[in-house]
């Protein structure tokens, strides 16, 4: 099969004198696990805005199953944004019926199985909800999707460390070997063993792309360790 | 629970010996059927192709079997299953050494050291 997703000198410049993303070339396979790491500001929400077709690249392209990112892409591409766009004013059952409608292959019974295991009410409007459970809830309607590519900003960043196992094995459990999940995040620590693959992202250049028993086994240190050192402050 | 895995070695090396462990501690008989690959990563809270690769290097070792149909079984062969049990505690024994001399203590001291150490257990 292709690769799910492609891109050739991709390039994002929001003024003049600075690119966010500079000349990006990269190919990613199926069946795979994949960490976008980078400090704050080195494009890394950039460059999933340009998959997710929230942006549009100064230069370059970007292919999703051999497609430009549109409305095609975005049927199989299941999407987390750092910040939610849902309606807070919506209750958990409403939105469960919102994506279905809008998802064809988004699956309610597996959404109401995951909201059941983290005893989430699905009367509750998504307002009333604490910072932690409004991620789960998004991060549940993401999973959901038999989507090719997953694409999740910063997917555990606001719950406890007991959810963020409970996430991280909803990761793994949907997980199939046509689908890729592209995951970035800070929290290299709690997520490395699920990875099969890192990508380091510089002043929006790639300047790591191997797998995570590779680095270890040539270095002889965790991707935490070896982040802390390319990326020494 | 995941399982305890060093940040700093490879992954698939430490499922690798986690599961020759449980054999060799009897976790699993010989014969008995490993758990699927995806089962096996859940509760491990690794990455399934890491798992997979672990389990096709265990297989190539001989210490389990893949049968169609019906997954991954163990060893039958009781002269492996001993091989890997003293390959095992050659590695322990290996480590503690190391770790004797690291401490200054010459062969001899080790060895009275230890006899006295297995008395007092007795």
């Amino acid at each position: 099969m292709n690769p799910i997703l492609e891109c050739y000198g991709l390039t994002k410049s929001y003024n003049k004198i600075y690119s966010a993303l500079n000349n990006l070339n990269l190919s990613l396979e199926r069946g795979q696990i994949i960490g976008l790491l980078g400090p704050n500001g080195s494009g890394k929400t950039t460059f999933i805005k340009l998959i997710n077709d929230v942006l549009v690249p100064t230069s370059g392209e970007i292919r999703i199953n051999g497609m430009a990112p549109g409305v095609e892409t975005k049927k199989i591409v299941s999407y987390l944004p750092e910040r939610t766009y849902l309606d807070e004013t919506m209750r958990v059952k409403e939105i469960i019926t919102y994506f279905s409608d809008f998802y064809d292959n988004f699956s309610s019974e597996r959404a109401y199985r995951m909201l059941d295991d983290l005893q989430i009410d699905t009367n509750a409007r998504l307002k009333t909800l604490s910072k932690g459970t409004k991620e789960k809830v998004q991060l549940i309607l993401v999973m959901s999707r038999d989507a090719g590519l997953y694409v999740l900003d910063e997917p555990i960043g606001g719950v406890d460390p007991a959810s963020r196992d409970y996430i991280l094995s909803t990761i793994l459990n949907n997980y199939n070997e046509d689908a890729a999940i592209l995951i970035s995040t800070h929290l290299i620590h709690d997520i490395e063993n699920i990875l099969d693959r890192v990508l380091f992202i510089k002043q929006g250049q790639l300047v790591l792309n191997a797998a995570v028993d590779e680095i270890r086994t040539e270095q002889g240190k965790s991707v935490d360790t070896l982040f802390r050192e390319v990326f020494r402050c | 629970m995941p399982w305890d895995l060093d940040n700093n070695r490879p992954i698939y090396l430490q499922l690798m010996e986690r599961i020759q462990l449980d054999i060799v501690s009897g976790v699993y008989r010989p014969g008995d059927k490993l758990p699927s690959v995806r089962e096996l990563a859940l509760e491990a809270a690794v990455n399934p192709n890491t798992m997979q690769k672990a389990l096709s290097e265990l297989e190539r070792s001989g210490i389990v079997y893949a049968k169609r149909t019906s997954g991954r079984l163990i060893t039958e062969d009781e002269g492996m299953l001993n091989q890997l049990k003293n390959e095992l505690a050659q590695e322990h024994i290996h480590a503690f050494l190391e770790k004797m001399d690291e401490l200054g203590f010459s062969r001899e001291e080790i060895l009275t050291l230890t006899q006295e150490q297995l008395k007092e257990a007795e």
